[in-house]
């Protein structure tokens, strides 16, 4: 183990290099849907650039907007980085990997949707009250599923310490696991709903029948606005380190050493890289569902979580 | 946990997608869809079988999962492919209300045939003996289909199911049944489908629909 | 029973205690003797009720810190049966919770009362029965034998009776008062027949004499589910929780609070006290059935609450929830209990323990809030308010601490306990019963679902209550309420983020309990220190509340000083709301409470009797244009039709047969007495 100042530092850059590398995630997954559907993309750093424009802009603000509105960003974007500090990305066994385990990290992001969706409700429009409703039905869906796959996971590794149980994977070496199969289903299903991404909502969208996130957002502009897409994208990061760290926990660095931690970037890199490929191949080739269809996605999710446990404890528990 | 084999593991896994194939049955409305996930089924049991026969070494088995395959895989489904499209129902779907209260309820069979065969499982020593709660889960599930379904075709499609699971169960708990048996059940299940592609047939043409609720209508009470 | 080794802290605890009871009792009687000065009883009326909240916080406080028991004996009652009285850190813990909420009703009651003094009831009522009941409460939680237990706990029902038909003007709070009066004695009857089971083993009311009794088996599962349909009648369990919304939003919001956030756990505490303390061996399959039903409690409250729209009542039904969740904790740590892992059981105890503590405070919280909008603008239902974030700006800070707190959502409190209900379930490996280890999960998604949906509410509740744009005209000239009201809420406000971010602290204190009980504390959650809780240990699960508020604080901060422009580039221009360019944004064209929750009314469909009509009424003049459209929802509870309703049709047929006997006819009563008499002479032959 390391001095405890460095590991500490680690922490702190890990965290950093997570929300720093957000966009370019976002920036990814357009490019790879744009050459999925033969047209010419922008440039991976276009989100960058988005963000830089969108941080100098003036600040519109409504009428009625209270103070509530104009903290939501910092909150959601708080919550955000609070919960990307306590996920393992390029290293294992950092001291903030203990603040919080896979509960409270989906506490953390219930608390960011909270406020996001007050302040949908904040100015009195309709389509901030429609974002919100549909925002926080999609969400108490998903979570139960969320949850049973995190259930799985922690009684697999008997810990519920992300770090813990990647370890515990890591030294278990290549084991077929039938509730991991189901469970890497589900979760996909649950991310997808959970970020916004086709089928379940359009990220593109401003139509207002069809969208869910950006009604929420509809109000917000300037640095505002630049807060909750950030935020928004360091999300869908989230989702994806997770899913890379339960389901494929390889290359992640066990020890401080350069090679390994240079190694543990690759790797993360790799494999995100490779995810976002797999995620924009399916919302290419879905179309987005209506929204009584997404109970039913919700369900299927669950479903598949479910059978993950029991596929845990009927076929893994060593008899 | 305990250490197991690669082999083993495989098994396992396949029949974790076994069981998942009826659970997709369950969910399923599209007749077609349907046939096609239940050939799955049938492919994924051949596969299972051969894998068995590898752990186990019993040649036997390999002669059962080419049956399957053959029969379950290929020959079954094809045969309610033709009978589906013969009788245009390719796109017919079934409505199904409250079908996320059927899927916790086989998810609740799961779990209460995992809790029937605790106690054989605990006196095995084959590799497979994990397996066999899966095996008369899907059983039930089959079942439950019959049950839950109007369609004629669907509840064909859960009557072989649950042959698939009894099969199954056979396989994992005694490595198969004798090759007479087995021939015999072949026979049966082909013969079965054959006679029930006719009932479909009469049946269209008696009450004009293939909806099995319709015939409570020859009950001689009604008239 | 006088205790041999009489110390000095045995006469402090027991002396405050009384002074607790004795000021509850006192500042009933001075709220008759004020009856013509409403000012002088609101005074001293509620400074002698806070009194009594002090004490009763002090003596659970010194009780839980010592750890020790002290009993006593007081010459009241009948004679042959002395009140046997006992402070054991079990009911300190429920003395010190009953005390917070007490407290801070004290402080907020003189201006809330304020509305009532024109009112057609005088408030020296409102006091009396105020006073009576949270005695009532106290001494039910003092009581160690099961005379003293009955009285104190039919002085509670009673006295809360008289509290829920106050306003008894209006027939529905007459009809909410009998039915919680029918529930309650109904309740009372089923606990009575409990000891009475225990009872006939000890030969004795006394609890010390139950505690060692030899118990069959039959007969402890017997007296264990006569005492769990009586508590749980009490606390609003599935099935038995129709009584709840119906009382417990027509009482004045005080009492309201006193209520939900107390009575409910003074009847957990009657079900704790009886089946850890009274009962020896506990089985695990009265933990399965505390487990499903708290299951089926939690997940039908917050969906019944979703469907609700008078603020009062939604808050009832959540009580419904979080009763569950408590029920669900007391359910997991009864299976680990009963499967030989005292540990576990010891950690889903605690979990109970603590969402006790949690919803008291913030269930009174809410209450206390929406008293302060009932009060300030006469609006109990959602669809009318609006915007009052702007008009009431403190009272909706602290209002949306009670809605992070009970939606679950870290830092606050009510995350703390649900996380540790969650641990205690993901132990299920420990169990060798397989069902078990498939169901538990199964309930632990369940709750994840509950505490989803119930953040849903919540967003309902604060979104149309508080943000938004006024609805009505009362709305708009709301004002900010008395201060010493704003005080009581910032209390059990900060209070909740308190418990939140220390847990580590609480769960030490709350060892004695289960010290007492299962004579084991939980020393592996705080074995790290203050700053990680760990529940089991320290590569199970971890979770540091205080680090988690400072990364919260430093990211905002950061991200404040960072973001936020100092330059004119920076100035925030005002408009008004895109309007789609359609003319003006009207208050009518907010999303609703009703149209918020209509995807969720959508998807649970079956769970409620939903009864929905729209109606287009056309233009008499022009045929093809609508004039208006009527839209109307009503929501049941499906436990009318299929439990009260054909229970009391079969006891209405029931009486009506035996009222045969009553013929009118006197020579009829001659021939019942003449009968009897023949019976009696029969019998003492």
């Amino acid at each position: 183990m390391a001095h405890p100042l460095i590991a500490w530092a680690l922490a702190l850059l890990q965290t950093l290099l997570f929300i720093a590398s957000a966009p370019l995630l976002a920036g990814w997954i357009k490019c790879v849907r744009c050459v999925l559907q033969n047209r010419a993309s922008p440039s991976v750093l276009q989100p960058y650039r988005d963000l830089g424009k969108l941080f100098r802009k003036k600040v519109v603000l409504a009428e009625e907007a209270s103070w509530l509105f104009r903290s939501t960003p910092y909150i959601v974007l708080g919550t955000m980085i609070l919960a990307a500090a306590v996920i393992p990305l390029v290293t294992v066994r950092l001291p903030t990997d203990a603040i919080a385990d896979v509960i409270v990290l989906v506490g953390f992001l219930a608390l960011g949707r909270f406020f996001l969706a007050l302040a949908g409700l904040d100015i009195g429009t309709s389509f901030g009250g429609m974002g919100s409703s549909r925002e926080m039905m999609v969400a108490s869906l998903a979570e139960p599923a969320m949850l049973m796959a995190v259930f799985t996971l922690s009684m697999t590794a008997s810990s519920t310490n992300l770090s813990t149980a990647m370890h515990y994977l890591l030294q278990s070496g290549l084991v077929l696991r039938p509730a991991f199969v189901f469970t890497a289903a589900g979760l996909m299903m649950v991310a997808i709903a959970e970020t916004g991404r086709l089928p379940v909502d359009n990220p593109a969208t401003h139509l207002e029948l069809t969208m869910i996130h950006e009604g929420m957002i509809l109000e917000y502009s300037g640095r505002h606005l630049a807060l909750m897409e950030w935020a928004s994208e360091i999300k869908l990061m989230i989702y994806a380190v997770l899913i890379a760290d339960i389901f494929l926990p390889w290359g992640i660095a066990t020890r401080f050493t350069a090679w390994a931690l240079v190694m543990g970037v690759v790797a993360i890199g790799a494999k995100l890289a490779l995810l976002v490929v797999l995620l924009a191949v399916i919302e290419s080739g879905l179309a987005k569902m209506r929204l009584f269809r997404v109970p039913e996605f919700l369900n299927l999710a669950f479903l598949l979580c479910l059978l993950g446990l029991l596929s845990h404890i009927i076929l893994e528990v060593g008899i | 946990m305990v250490a197991v084999g690669l082999y083993t593991q495989a098994i396992r896994m396949l029949a974790a997608l076994v069981l998942f194939t009826s659970f997709a049955l369950l969910a399923q409305t599209r007749m077609a869809a349907l046939i096609r996930l239940f050939a799955w089924q049938g492919a994924l049991l051949a596969v299972t079988t051969a894998l068995v026969a590898l752990v186990t070494h019993q040649p036997r088995l390999y002669l059962s999962a080419l049956l399957t395959l053959g029969l379950k895989a290929l020959l079954i489904p094809w045969f309610l492919n033709r009978l589906v499209i013969r009788l245009e129902l390719q796109h017919e779907t079934e409505d199904l209300r409250g079908n996320a209260m059927v899927l916790l309820g086989a998810a609740a069979l799961t779990v209460f045939s995992y809790y029937v065969v605790m106690p054989i499982v605990e006196l095995s020593t084959l590799v497979t003996r994990n397996v066999i709660a899966v095996s008369l889960a899907i059983v039930l599930l089959g079942m439950l289909l019959i049950i839950v379904r109007r369609k004629a075709v669907t509840q064909v499609v859960g009557f072989m199911c649950m042959e698939n699971g009894l099969f199954f169960a056979a396989v994992v708990s005694t490595y198969g049944m004798p090759m007479v048996v087995e021939l015999g059940v072949a026979f049966d299940v082909l013969v079965a489908s054959i006679l029930f592609g006719v009932f479909f047939l009469h049946l269209r043409d008696s009450i004009d629909s293939l909806d099995v609720d319709r015939l409570n209508r020859l009950r001689e009470a009604d008239e | 029973m006088a205790d041999p080794n009489l110390t000095e802290g045995t006469v402090l605890t027991l002396a405050l205690a009384y002074l607790a009871v004795a000021s509850a009792l006192l500042s009933a009687l001075v709220a008759l003797a004020t009856d013509r000065y409403p000012v002088v009883f609101k005074i001293t009326s509620f400074v002698l009720l806070g009194a009594a909240g002090i004490s009763a916080v002090a003596a659970g406080v010194m009780n839980l810190l010592s750890g020790k028991i002290h009993t006593a004996q007081l010459g009241l009652g009948l004679p042959w049966l002395a009140w046997h009285l006992r402070l054991d850190p079990l009911s300190g813990f429920f003395m010190a919770v009953t005390g917070i909420v007490v407290l801070a009703v004290a402080f907020y009651g003189p201006a809330y009362v304020r509305q009532y003094q024109h009112g057609p009831q005088p408030l020296s009522v409102l006091g009396f029965f105020t006073g009576l009941f949270v005695a009532g409460m106290l001494l039910v939680l003092m009581a160690d034998d099961a005379f003293l237990f009955l009285v104190a706990w039919e002085l509670m029902s009673l006295s809360s009776y008289f509290l829920v038909t106050y306003q008894h003007q209006y027939a529905s709070n007459r009809r909410a008062g009998y039915l919680y009066l029918l529930m309650a004695e109904i309740s009372a009857l089923l606990i009575l027949l409990a000891f009475g089971v225990l009872a006939q083993f000890s030969h004795s009311f006394a609890f010390h004499a139950m505690r060692h009794a030899q118990v069959p088996p039959f007969w402890a599962t017997t007296a264990f589910v006569l005492a769990f349909l009586g508590f749980g009648l009490k606390a609003g369990l599935i099935p038995f929780h129709a009584w709840l919304p119906e009382a417990h939003p027509v009482a004045p919001s005080h009492i309201s609070a006193l209520m939900s956030g107390l009575m409910l756990k003074i009847a957990v505490y009657g079900l704790i006290r009886f089946s850890y303390g009274l009962l020896a061996h506990i089985r695990w399959e009265w933990g399965l059935v505390l487990l499903l039903m708290g299951t089926a409690s939690a997940l039908w409250g917050v969906l019944y609450a979703l469907m609700q729209h008078d603020l009062k009542r939604l808050l009832a039904y959540h009580s419904v929830e979080n009763i569950g969740i408590i029920f669900m904790g007391l359910g997991l740590s009864m299976i680990f209990i009963g499967t030989g892992h005292p540990v576990l059981g010891v950690l889903g105890l605690i979990a109970a323990l603590y969402h006790t503590l949690n919803h008291a405070l913030f269930k009174s919280l809410l209450f206390l809030g929406s008293g302060a909008i009932l009060m300030r603008t006469h609006e109990g239902d959602l669809e009318h308010m609006g915007g009052l974030i702007r008009r009431m700006p403190q009272t909706a800070f602290l209002f949306l601490i009670g809605c992070l707190s009970i939606s679950a959502l870290p830092p606050f409190n009510g995350f703390v306990s649900e996380w540790l209900t969650f641990q205690s379930a993901l132990q299920v490996s420990v169990l060798s019963n397989a069902v078990l280890r498939a169901i538990i999960p199964v309930t632990a998604a369940l709750l994840a679902l509950t505490g989803a949906l119930a953040a849903t509410c919540f967003v309902k509740v604060y979104g149309v209550a508080f943000l938004g744009r006024a609805r009505t005209r009362r709305i708009r000239h709301a004002r900010e309420v008395h201060w010493s009201m704003r005080l009581a809420m910032g209390t059990l406000a900060l209070l909740c983020l308190l418990f939140g971010v220390l847990p580590t602290v609480t769960i030490r204190v709350l060892g004695s309990v289960t010290k007492l009980l299962l004579h084991r504390g939980l020393p592996s959650a705080s074995v790290h220190g203050w700053l990680w809780l760990t529940p089991v240990s320290a590569g199970v699960a971890s979770y540091s509340a205080p680090l988690v508020v400072f990364g919260l604080l430093l990211a905002l901060g950061i991200g404040y000083v960072l973001l936020h422009p100092r330059m004119s580039s920076g100035a925030i221009r005002r408009v008004s709301a895109w309007d789609c360019g359609f003319g003006a944004l009207s208050t009518r064209m907010q999303y609703t409470a009703t149209a918020f929750s209509m995807p969720i009314r959508r998807i649970f469909n079956p769970v409620w009797l939903v009864d929905e009509s729209t109606t287009v009424h056309m233009d008499p003049r022009e045929p093809l244009r609508v004039a208006s459209v009527e839209y109307q929802l009503h929501i049941g509870d499906r436990f009318w039709p299929m439990l009260y309703e054909p229970v009391s049709r079969w006891v209405l047929s029931a009486a009506r047969y035996v009222s045969r006997i009553q013929t009118g006819r006197v020579r009829t009563y001659l021939a019942y007495s003449f009968v009897t008499l023949l019976v009696l002479l029969w019998l003492i032959r």
